[in-house]
């Protein structure tokens, strides 16, 4: 504490706002939940897909995702899934990885979901809008 | 470890070590922690099998002849324990999360409540893995 005060006269409180939960964890949490909520159906109804349309044909199945219902299911899919596990994996390189591989694998982490959720929309949209 | 990172009173100049997380090896095993571990493995097994998706989406995308190719990957019996692990994984993760949505709501924090909640994810799990993959073997034969 003295040596705190030495060094800055900001209080501790001041030093502290801004860092840590109180910049971003309140956001984070909540997307978290938003995401999770949902992935319950969209997933559901994803699982319930693969065991109706298991060993489809090329032409089966893009027939299916071609359905209005289909590709606006499969888009919030994706970009749910991408959206909850950019967060979820987030927390754990935060907890179990430290120095610079922390850093360059948030940003990984980050652009990758990125990427993918974009490649599985577009991928997609082109079934859907190919014919 | 130990005791050097405990309380030890630190000296002018000298930076405090950080707190340390309780390392987890020392404890026995409950149905308790290892449902929270389990839950992130299960969220780590579920995002390479968002991967797969994608990887899917796009070859479906492609054309025929990239869909076959995923198509018969998936079917192969490594393709095939893949799905069924991840098909557990997902229906862990999905009851382990809406246990904790329940919490989030304060709700069901009583030991008693932990432990069957915790018990009805592990069966639930269980039984909508096992209903998953005999739906599927029903409608393809």
């Amino acid at each position: 504490m003295t040596r705190h005060l030495a060094r800055n006269t900001r209080s501790p409180l001041a030093h502290a706002i801004g860092l840590g939960s109180t910049r971003s964890g309140v956001a984070h949490w909540w997307a978290l939940r938003v995401s999770a909520i949902a992935l319950v159906p969209l997933t559901l109804w994803f699982a319930a897909a693969l065991i109706l349309h298991t060993g489809s044909s090329h032409a089966e199945f893009t027939a299916w995702l071609r359905l209005p219902r289909n590709t606006i299911a499969m888009v919030l899919l994706v970009v749910a899934a991408f959206h909850h596990t950019g967060l979820g994996v987030q927390v754990v390189i935060e907890d179990y990885m430290h120095s610079t591989a922390r850093f360059a694998a948030l940003v990984l982490l980050r652009l990758g979901c990125i990427a993918l959720a974009l490649a599985g929309s577009l991928a997609t949209l082109a079934i859907a809008f190919n014919g | 470890m130990g005791d050097k990172n405990l309380g030890a009173a630190a000296k002018p100049g000298q930076h405090r070590p950080r707190p340390r997380s309780p390392n987890m090896q020392i404890y026995r095993p409950q149905l308790t922690s290892v449902l929270s571990v389990v839950n992130r493995i299960t969220g780590v097994i579920l995002s390479a099998g968002a991967v797969v998706l994608v990887v899917w989406l796009v070859a479906a995308a492609s054309g025929p002849q990239a869909y076959a190719v995923i198509q018969d990957a998936m079917a192969s019996w490594i393709g095939q324990v893949m799905l069924l692990a991840c098909t557990f994984a997902f229906f862990l993760h999905l009851c382990g999360g809406i246990r904790h949505l329940v919490w989030d709501t304060v709700h069901g924090f009583e030991l008693h409540a932990i432990y069957a909640s915790g018990w009805w994810v592990v069966a639930a799990s269980l039984v909508l893995t096992a209903l998953a993959w005999g739906g599927r073997a029903w409608l393809g034969s």
